[in-house]
């Protein structure tokens, strides 16, 4: 037997995908990229917290972008595969996928924002107090 | 019963039949965890916000160096066992679903039992880190001016800036002798408070003196206060994930155990759970990253 059809769970559904015997494989083969993937992690932050990669902050933070990457290819990985969501139909797959763009707006506008929180923390922006001259108070004014 | 047949009772979704080919309970599954998704997103990114804001945060390399009997020195280890522990239960419970579609039963009952326990030991752990967090005492200049022991709290963050020599000299002038008695006893073990009793202040300091220039002792200025504040707040947020999701996996072990999925001909439930426990595993992903590796 080469493939096995799962129980049909609800009469809303009209088809449920085959599972191959390979199916076991996959998740093994799945097992391994994540270890591998989260092992280099580790690697790379014992480099960071030992400064193999010297003290340029350009070397560091492309490091710590290739972790950020890592950790988007393990996330893709257990989204599609342990989830399943790389099975369903494409357009399930496009309203789940859709609205999380929203993160990338989301996380470029607030570490901007937090950065020049900081520029301003560090120049005297924030503490600088408006010259602005104040309208002169006249005898007239005060009578009135 | 034959699935060409449809019960009289049978809800459709108002739509006739699933528009995605999928239950309607797997798709609303789908999109809790796609909102629950932007609130773990929401709260990575405020710590995100906060943390380029300041000038400096807590070490992570410092903080977190400790695993059960290594004191210090070992930085990322045991986060890395706890993150190993929850790719391994990802892994029971997949399998867990992929015995489910086979309508094997003791299959089913033996991987939710796996992915049980696999939790509970990632619970542990996390105890332990934060039990280590909550005890542990690190000695900071305090706005007064003199030294405290702090713990990391949500209100005390003991790691900023390591203090110089000068200023740590000013410091220890105007520290109460109990506190240079910890600072002794932390770590000199062979000293107890009955033994340092008879110091007096000046003989206290001398020693305390000691043993920052033998590099024994580091002495931190406060750090980032909104530092224990996200780190508890995210990875405990996290953690009540974890144990709801224990919690749900142990229903789903009870239920398979008594036969209820094989009456109903189908082990769905174990799939929503299952979905729900990756999830748990993908947000770990990112506080893995965002608190411990960068």
């Amino acid at each position: 037997m080469s493939e096995h059809h799962s129980a049909i769970s609800s009469p809303e559904i009209t088809y449920a995908a085959p599972h191959k015997d390979g199916v076991v494989k996959k998740f093994m083969k799945v097992t391994w990229v994540l270890s591998i993937i989260t092992v280099i992690e580790l690697v790379l932050g014992l480099g960071l917290a030992k400064n193999w990669f010297g003290e340029s902050s350009g070397v560091i933070l492309f490091i710590k972008g290739v972790i950020c990457i890592l950790s988007l290819a393990k996330a893709y990985y257990i989204v599609s595969v342990f989830m399943h969501l790389g099975d369903e139909i494409r357009n399930f797959i496009m309203t789940i996928v859709v609205p999380l763009c929203l993160f990338i707006w989301f996380i470029l506008a607030f570490l901007w924002d937090g950065n020049s929180w900081k520029n301003l923390r560090n120049t005297d922006a924030g503490s600088r107090t408006e010259q602005v001259a104040k309208p002169a108070v006249t005898e007239k004014g005060l009578k009135n | 019963m034959s699935t060409t047949a449809i019960p009289t009772n049978t809800k459709w979704w108002n739509g006739g039949r699933s528009p995605f080919n999928i239950s309607y309970g797997k798709v609303m599954m789908w999109y809790f965890l796609m909102s629950d998704a932007f609130t773990f997103g929401a709260f990575l990114i405020s710590y995100g916000t906060i943390r380029f804001s300041v000038n400096e945060w807590a070490d992570p390399n410092k903080v977190f160096d400790s695993a059960p009997f290594i004191h210090g020195g070992a930085p990322l280890l045991f986060v890395s066992i706890m993150t190993f522990i929850l790719i391994i239960s990802s892994v029971t419970m997949v399998m867990a679903v992929h015995k489910g579609h086979l309508m094997d039963k003791k299959g089913v009952e033996k991987y939710m039992l796996w992915t049980i326990i696999g939790g509970l030991a990632f619970l542990g752990c996390q105890a332990w880190e934060w039990t280590h967090l909550l005890t542990g005492e690190h000695f900071v200049l305090a706005k007064n001016g003199a030294l405290e022991a702090w713990n990391t709290s949500v209100i005390h963050n003991p790691w900023g800036k390591e203090l110089d020599a000068a200023a740590l000299k000013e410091a220890l002038g105007k520290t109460s002798p109990k506190v240079l008695q910890s600072m002794i006893m932390s770590h000199d073990h062979a000293a107890t408070a009955a033994s340092l009793k008879g110091l007096s202040v000046t003989q206290l300091t001398e020693k305390v003196n000691e043993m920052v220039a033998a590099g024994h002792m580091h002495v931190n200025n406060p750090g980032p206060i909104a530092f224990g504040g996200y780190f508890f707040g995210i990875t405990g947020f996290h953690g009540f994930h974890v144990f709801s999701g224990v919690v749900i996996n142990i229903i789903m072990y009870i239920k398979a155990k008594m036969g209820h999925f094989e009456q109903r001909g189908h082990y769905e439930m174990i799939e929503k759970a299952g979905l729900y426990w990756h999830f748990v595993d993908l947000v770990w992903v990112f506080v893995f990253l965002c608190f411990y590796l960068i």
